[in-house]
């Protein structure tokens, strides 16, 4: 009965996660919050759906697979976001007008491995 | 390491001596592992490791709790139309050294939602981070160096 009220409410904490990353792919102005918004929030959304799943069987099986998946997507998806974030960057693609600061942009002229 | 090795042959042992092949027992092992280890401090085990695994569960516990108090900041951004965002790129010179720090650090700093890694420099010696709160360019910069990076050292080395 508790296991099931706390997976439910992981699960529906995941989804509104899950909702609410998409929104911010459409409503923030520039790339690089939108890459904020997205992988972070997606990622914390499927971990809860993930564990909510896990509550839900109370298996050995099912949830080592579940935090074997967890882990891994917590590896993997900030690698992406990292590399998609530079190379829009080094694309010369703006920041938001309203962006207080770039510390990067005088770095960047004089770094080799930016030129290639 | 070594330290870590003998638990998990401890673990496998208890197992073995429990013919009782499944998770739960195995951990039990290694907690008991553990114990007998910790008494043993200093002859053979290493007194790191007994300082090192506690800081790790402290450390898993302070991101998450970082990860999730992040993401309702930015959860309240999106759905609410107002812009709190102040968001710019700044210079964050590195205390960790090697590659795997460096690495780990990136990687903590993009899971964090509102601010993401976007390089490194060529010598090791400055990370760029993205961030979408920044009251105050050195305020930020201290909160990252003594929040994650100084957290992160202490469990690293």
């Amino acid at each position: 009965m508790i296991a099931d009220i706390i997976s439910a409410a992981l699960i529906a904490i995941g989804a509104i996660l899950v909702l609410l990353s998409a929104i911010g792919l459409l409503k923030l102005p520039d790339i690089y919050m939108r890459m904020s918004a997205t992988t972070k929030s997606a990622t914390l959304g499927v971990g809860s759906i993930l564990l909510g799943t896990a509550i839900v069987f109370w298996d050995i099986g099912i949830m080592s697979r579940g935090l074997i998946i967890i882990s891994f997507l917590f590896l993997t998806a900030p690698v992406a976001a990292h590399m998609i974030g530079r190379a829009a960057y080094i694309n010369k693609v703006p920041l938001w007008e309203n962006s207080i600061v770039d510390e990067l942009n005088k770095n960047v002229e004089d770094n080799e491995h930016v030129k290639q | 390491m070594k330290t870590l090795l003998a638990n998990i042959v401890l673990g496998f042992t208890w197992m073995l001596l429990n013919s009782d092949l499944s998770y739960q027992n195995f951990l039990e092992g290694f907690f008991v592992g553990y114990l007998i280890l910790w008494v043993a401090k200093g002859t053979f085990s290493s007194n790191r490791y007994f300082t090192k695994i506690p800081k790790l569960i402290g450390f898993v516990f302070f991101f998450l709790y970082e990860l999730i108090l992040a993401n309702f900041k930015v959860a309240y951004d999106i759905i609410t139309p107002t812009n709190l965002m102040r968001p710019g790129v700044v210079a964050i010179p590195l205390d960790a050294k090697t590659d795997l720090e460096i690495t780990l650090l990136a990687n903590l700093i993009t899971l964090t939602p509102g601010t993401l890694s976007m390089d490194v420099s060529p010598d090791k010696k400055v990370i760029y981070v993205h961030s979408m709160y920044i009251e105050n360019v050195e305020e930020f910069r201290k909160e990252i160096k003594t929040g994650l990076e100084r957290k992160l050292l202490e469990v690293m080395r």
